[in-house]
């Protein structure tokens, strides 16, 4: 019943809000998306926490990912233990770099009085979700380690069949606390997505890279979007 | 030819008073929220002076504007590869203590101050904190030069000019300084929109105001490092950037926008202006000394045949057509040539132009005495007190030919004023110095008229927005009771 409840309630509980909250969210209130720097306040110490922490977390998310959808691929190149011990040395790295992110901004946070004015409740809520997952992770990976190989053998099937709405947890509920928390708090994350700031990554502006420099408007038709290169396309201009 | 039209402005530098009028009108009617304290779409900066933010126009601190790089343009601190790299934290974009601190004052202690031997003061409190505050800096705080080394001495274009005319200018008898009053530019090739990662900046196509679409923003930031004139701003608030919108709701009824409306030394003038949107690319890529005399190229005459016919096939109105023909900007800029675009060497192409100030140049002290008048004409003009090679630096790119001209066309029209009413000058003479600026008595007469005597409609040529046929300027605008007119119906609190 407990298990029931961890293993697949939360998980499906906690999808359905990132989907579903996530989309409501950028449709209705598309003004209250946003990375809510807060660069302009203070500037120096986020250089180093901000760096850290994200590019930490998003390796870390990446290795995580490529374990989760290459599982076979995974368990034969961990088969040779040098490669397993790079991958598991850097992956402890990376969890250290993202741990010292945190860990500078929240002190950043906690130091700067014109940052404490606008952290708001649900931005502590985003701290503790992620200082938990970090820790827990690192705890994985220093006392249950050899993660990278395990995690392809044991987790990636249990998080498939999630996917395939068939859930089986057995091998998961057989695993140690540490590994429980690490999977608890990480649907709590997802789940919490459109609740907090932690939006701003689903709107990563890859589309940046692909698109004109500039960008003119007009009024008169508005799902025509042009570059000022080809303005003779779409409809030609009615009023001025 | 891809003529499109474009709201521009020119402000008459030598008509600045230095009120901060303007300002107050910005502030009042839109950044007077929290989050937006700091910023000052309209501000008025004393030059020589570092301005707001301190020192704006060095880029090697904020890295700004476009940069040459051979034969194309690249963003200088922004830029596909440079956004997406930075976007975790941006190296260039200035902080709160660049622009200043907001605070106010607690004035409720005036009156509930206990009874004591001492006057209750009001504190300064910090806007962003709440607490109280040590004021260490404002807006305005190199106001009329302010007296210390801190400012005028510290001022960027100072770098493009000698060392001997540092000191002449700042010899206590030779000080001098003008105002600059600052707005969006509303550039013909924003480096703003360019450096957007969320393709929230756009310009509009109607009449070329650039502004931020506040539910696209995602509070990147690029822009903030972006625009060279640093008039975009961060709202610490609501994570959003904010810029100056050109007053678009008063422009689109009719109305002039507020900085212009109040401004009383009547010193900026507002209108269309015609131009070939595909010579913007080489404009903005021409050599340095080239950039102010191609940047005018663009800009087209709306009386020649073949510019009409070429905008109606663009689907120009008439109307706009007209004000284009009527624009006081487009007489300053190209028919007159003495309305001059500010550091166009962050070719930008700004469409807010400037006419270089010629009192406090042509200014100088002999013997201990002012005077004004120069014996040889054009002689004072090499001898100014603001040396021409800082004005250059201001407006033409450092190409001192260019300002040279300026100063010696707003002499002759002094110079014809004076025959006019006083009539003591040698006719002669007089003749030659406008044939060699190239300027007839009756143009020199149409710039003192729209210099010294114009009307509000003459200052101020708006087109009609044409809402019945574009609906709305913008998407969702009155179409939900209760809204608030600019495409909003939520109120803009920060999110979660």
């Amino acid at each position: 019943m407990y298990n029931d409840f961890i293993f697949i309630g939360l998980p499906y509980a906690a999808l359905f809000l990132f989907v579903v909250g996530s989309v409501i969210r950028y449709r209705t209130k598309p003004f209250s998306v946003s990375s809510l720097s807060s660069q302009l306040l203070e500037s120096r110490i986020l250089y180093w926490g901000s760096h850290a922490f994200h590019i930490g977390i998003v390796t870390l998310f990446f290795g995580h990912l490529i374990g989760f959808l290459f599982p076979k691929s995974v368990i034969s190149f961990t088969g040779h233990p040098t490669r397993l011990l790079i991958i598991e040395i850097s992956a402890l790295a990376f969890g250290l770099l993202s741990l010292f992110g945190i860990v500078t901004l929240i002190y950043r946070r906690l130091a700067f009085e014109r940052l404490k004015n606008i952290t708001s409740k649900m931005d502590i809520v985003v701290y503790v979700l992620i200082l938990t997952q970090v820790i827990s992770g690192l705890w994985i990976a220093y006392f249950d380690r050899w993660g990278s190989a395990w995690f392809a053998v044991s987790l990636a099937p249990y998080l498939k069949s999630i996917f395939l709405f068939s859930p089986k947890y057995e091998a998961v509920a057989a695993m140690p606390l540490s590994i429980k928390l690490h999977i608890t708090s990480a649907f709590i994350f997802v789940g919490m997505v459109p609740f907090t700031r932690l939006m701003h990554f689903l709107v990563y502006p890859f589309v940046y890279i692909i698109r004109a420099y500039q960008f003119v408007i007009w009024n008169w038709d508005r799902k025509t979007r042009r570059s000022s290169t080809d303005f003779n396309r779409g409809v030609k201009a009615r009023n001025n | 030819m891809d003529v499109r039209s474009q709201i521009s402005m020119v402000f008459h530098l030598d008509k600045c008073i230095g009120c901060h009028t303007c300002s107050i009108a910005c502030k009042n009617t839109w950044t007077d929220r929290k989050g937006a304290e700091y910023m000052w779409w309209n501000n008025v900066e004393t030059k020589p002076g570092t301005g707001y933010p301190t020192k704006w126009e060095d880029q090697s601190i904020y890295k700004g504007g476009w940069e040459k790089d051979s034969h194309f343009l690249k963003l200088k601190g922004a830029g596909k590869v440079k956004g997406l790299k930075n976007i975790f934290h941006n190296p260039n974009m200035p902080e709160m203590d660049d622009y200043y601190e907001p605070w106010t004052y607690d004035y409720s202690k005036l009156f509930d101050a206990p009874e004591s031997k001492d006057q209750p003061t009001a504190r300064p409190v910090s806007l962003v904190t709440g607490k109280p505050m040590q004021v260490k800096g404002g807006p305005n705080w190199d106001d009329d030069l302010s007296g210390t080394p801190d400012y005028a001495r510290q001022d960027v274009n100072l770098k493009n000019i000698t060392q001997a005319e540092q000191e002449a200018m700042f010899q206590l008898e030779q000080m001098t300084m003008h105002y600059l009053p600052r707005i969006c530019n509303h550039c013909l090739n924003p480096s703003c929109v360019a450096s957007c990662p969320s393709g929230a900046i756009y310009k509009r196509g109607e009449d070329g105001i650039v502004l931020v679409n506040q539910n696209k923003c995602r509070g990147w930031r690029m822009c903030i490092t972006a625009c060279p004139y640093k008039k975009t701003y961060y709202n610490w608030n609501t994570g959003k950037s904010e810029k100056c919108i050109l007053c678009f709701p008063r422009l689109e009824t009719g109305q002039t926008p507020a900085c212009m409306h109040t401004c009383v030394g009547r010193i900026r003038y507002l209108g269309v202006m015609l131009y070939d949107a595909d010579m913007i690319k080489t404009a903005a890529i021409s050599n340095e000394s080239d950039l102010v005399t191609n940047q005018m190229e663009i800009y087209l005459d709306p009386l020649s045949p073949a510019v009409i016919k070429a905008a109606k096939e663009n689907g120009i109105s008439d109307d706009t057509l007209e004000a284009a023909q009527k624009s006081p900007v487009y007489k300053f800029v190209k028919e007159w040539g003495l309305a001059l675009p500010l550091h166009p060497e962050f070719r930008t192409i700004p469409n807010l132009f400037y006419v270089p100030p010629l009192l406090p140049t042509m200014g100088k002290v002999e013997d201990g005495n002012y005077h004004n008048s120069a014996k040889e004409l054009f002689g004072g003009i090499e001898n100014t007190r603001l040396p021409i090679s800082y004005m250059a630096s201001l407006f033409s790119a450092r190409n001192e030919e260019i300002i040279k001209d300026v100063l010696k066309k707003l002499m002759a029209v002094r110079w014809f004023r004076r025959d006019e009413t006083v009539g003591d000058q040698n006719k002669e003479q007089l003749e030659d110095i406008l044939k060699e600026v190239g300027v007839t008595r009756e143009v020199a007469d149409d710039i003192y008229r729209l210099t010294s005597l114009p009307t509000v409609k003459e200052r101020y040529v708006i087109p009609p927005a044409h809402r019945e046929e574009a609906l709305e300027m913008i998407e969702d605008s009155g179409d939900v009771k209760g809204n608030t007119g600019f495409g909003f119906h939520h109120k803009p609190t920060r999110g979660l």
